[in-house]
């Protein structure tokens, strides 16, 4: 019988490779039973999860970091695939930090072979840099590491992916659960590019779930947990309100330079990191702002309460959310209609068809040290070990129009502002302003700056006099010594190497 | 300036110092410190300048810097010394 679609069998048709209809299921059999069709996602546990997801020695497997120090999903993973036998695998967690110490031994056993990650803190920084890893880690920023995945130097097999709570089909966000960290900006990235992304939620609600910072297209496999974090050690580590006399000048200083900087107009747009003056001067911007009638158009991060607080009380139209760092921003993100998630892609890629920092006037960030000629180190201490983390420093140092580096000129006896950064991770040519509790320094490339600082009265003195004051408190510290081995690849947000990280001696 | 007891002055705050002095025969200086890295040298030649300024010819000092500023080491070495000498007899003039 010759039928309509006979066609089909010739190769010389007009209709190619096309199949034959041969059911209305054939590439859905999960729709003809309710079980498959409705619960399909749902794994009992983390074992069942990475089975079905087809793990193999040698993959890449990802995590993001949005629960900060209150993680609680690295370790659990990690120790499981240790338990059944995984080797070789890469690991890239959009961040890691101190509570990840536990992955030392699964490094030193084999397990994990290569880490992509922004930042390390702890033993396991400690480790890596006194040479633990054959294979050196790879540092690169929030933006640089959608980069990486989209240029596919970085191909996540399977994602592991923390939320606070999902449907069972997979529509998941970090904000709506009985634990919430906010912004899932760095798991949207991962669930767009990872071959397979599993879930791991605490709670699985009724569907439709919304909103859905990820969606159920994007998701694989399911599992609930009893606890993904611990919210309350989210704002631990970096991100931290400080009452120190000598942050809160540094911070007044770093409001004085925006508040004169040409660029605190009606309508400007900010963004402040995570560091302990970055962060109260959001505090002291609030009176500024109310005194000269001056409201933002946008904030953008890394969000903190701070930040949420003067989107609440009307002076930040908009607040634009990678990544929360306390309760207050993930409520704020929760309640607020102008209050906005976005992915890493759309925060900080350079190669994103538009990323929000290309439009951020002013930005303030901290540092380790800064040298003379305005590079910033945000990754290693002044021992050479590693204990920091790139995060957008770079991404949003590039695009601002003015980037304000704030730190103390000298922690304990270790200067800030130093001849030559142990480590480049953002470069000279992107930094404006160093702040500091004894003076202020503007790049030789910013004159119009340097002025409108210095018509306003402000501690300005150049780099090498600052550099010079903190060596005079400090005396010169005597040069570190590193072996000629790399421990570790400090990858510029565009994918180019800026730096390495070389072993410590002794 | 002789050592006749234990004494100890300073802290362990981020930016100071624990001095611990105790009598010996012999002058032993210890120093641990977080910075030692870049300035161990530093610190040594400060402990030494200073107990050489009090005439301490004996004593074991014990050091825990936790980054402080040669100023603070001096006052604290200072501080311990006169502490373990038991002196109440005290040539203010050499503590400048």
């Amino acid at each position: 019988m010759t039928s309509s679609l006979t066609p089909l069998q010739s190769p010389d048709s007009v209709l190619g490779q096309s199949q034959p209809f041969t059911g209305a299921t054939a590439q859905t059999p999960y729709l003809d039973a309710v079980d498959t069709k409705l619960h399909r996602k749902l794994c009992g546990s983390i074992e069942e999860a990475i089975e079905r997801s087809g793990l193999k020695d040698g993959m890449t497997i990802s995590f993001h970091h949005a629960f900060r120090e209150g993680d609680k999903v690295v370790n659990r993973v990690v120790d499981t695939l240790a338990r059944l036998g995984f080797k070789n695998l890469t690991l890239a967690s959009s961040s890691l930090l101190s509570c990840h110490d536990p992955l030392v031994d699964h490094v030193k056993s084999g397990v994990i072979t290569q880490i992509y990650t922004s930042g390390m803190r702890g033993k396991l920084a400690e480790a890596i840099s006194n040479g633990l890893m054959a294979r050196p880690v790879q540092v690169h920023s929030h933006g640089g590491r959608v980069h990486l995945l989209q240029t596919g130097e970085l191909q996540i097999d399977v994602a592991f992916l923390a939320v606070a709570c999902c449907d069972e089909f997979g529509n998941a966000n970090g904000t709506h659960g009985r634990l919430n960290c906010g912004s899932l900006g760095y798991a949207k990235v991962d669930a767009q590019f990872a071959r397979q992304v599993v879930v791991l939620t605490e709670e699985v609600v009724d569907f439709p779930n919304h909103p859905a910072s990820i969606s159920q297209d994007r998701v694989d496999w399911i599992v609930k947990l009893d606890e993904v974090g611990d919210p309350s050690k989210i704002s631990a580590g970096a991100a931290r309100v400080t009452n120190n006399a000598r942050e809160l000048l540094i911070a007044r200083n770093a409001t004085d330079v925006i508040e004169h900087s040409g660029y605190f107009v009606d309508g400007f747009s900010m963004q402040t990191g995570s560091g302990a003056a970055a962060t109260a001067a959001t505090r002291f911007l609030e009176e500024r702002m109310t005194r000269r009638g001056i409201k933002a158009s946008f904030a953008l991060g890394g969000v903190t309460g701070g930040i949420a607080d003067l989107h609440k009380k009307g002076l930040i139209k908009t607040v634009v959310d990678v990544q929360s760092f306390d309760q207050d921003a993930a409520e704020s993100l929760r309640t607020s209609s102008g209050h906005l998630e976005i992915s890493a892609n759309e925060y900080a890629n350079p190669t994103s068809k538009a990323a929000y920092v290309d439009r951020v006037n002013m930005v303030i960030l901290s540092a380790l040290e800064i040298d003379l000629d305005f590079n910033v180190n945000v990754i290693t201490g002044s021992d050479g070990v590693m204990r920091g983390a790139s995060g957008g420093h770079c991404d949003v140092a590039a695009a601002a129009d003015l980037t304000i580096i704030v730190a103390p000129l000298v922690r304990s006896r270790i200067p800030t502002v130093v001849r030559r950064v142990t480590t480049r991770l953002t470069p000279g040519e992107s930094v404006d302003v160093v702040v500091t509790d004894q003076g202020i320094a503007v790049n030789r490339n910013r004159p119009e700056v340097e002025q409108r600082l210095r018509d306003a009265r402000l501690p300005v003195m150049t780099i090498e006099e600052l550099h010079e004051r903190a060596v005079t408190l400090t005396g010169e510290p005597e040069p570190l010594e590193f072996t000629d081995r790399i421990v570790g690849v400090v990858r510029y947000r565009d994918g180019s190497v800026i730096d390495v990280v070389r072993q410590v001696k002794g | 300036m002789k050592i006749v007891k234990e004494a100890i002055a300073g802290t362990l705050e981020s930016s100071d110092l624990l001095v611990k002095v105790a009598p010996s025969d012999t002058r032993e200086i210890v120093i641990k410190s977080e910075v030692f890295k870049q300035f161990g040298k530093q610190i040594a030649r400060v402990v030494e300048e200073t107990l050489d300024q009090l005439s301490v010819k004996a004593g074991s000092v014990v050091i825990e810097d936790k980054g402080a500023l040669d100023c603070v080491i001096r006052a604290r070495v200072q501080a311990a010394t006169l502490r373990g000498s038991g002196s109440e007899d005290l040539d203010w003039r050499r503590l400048s």
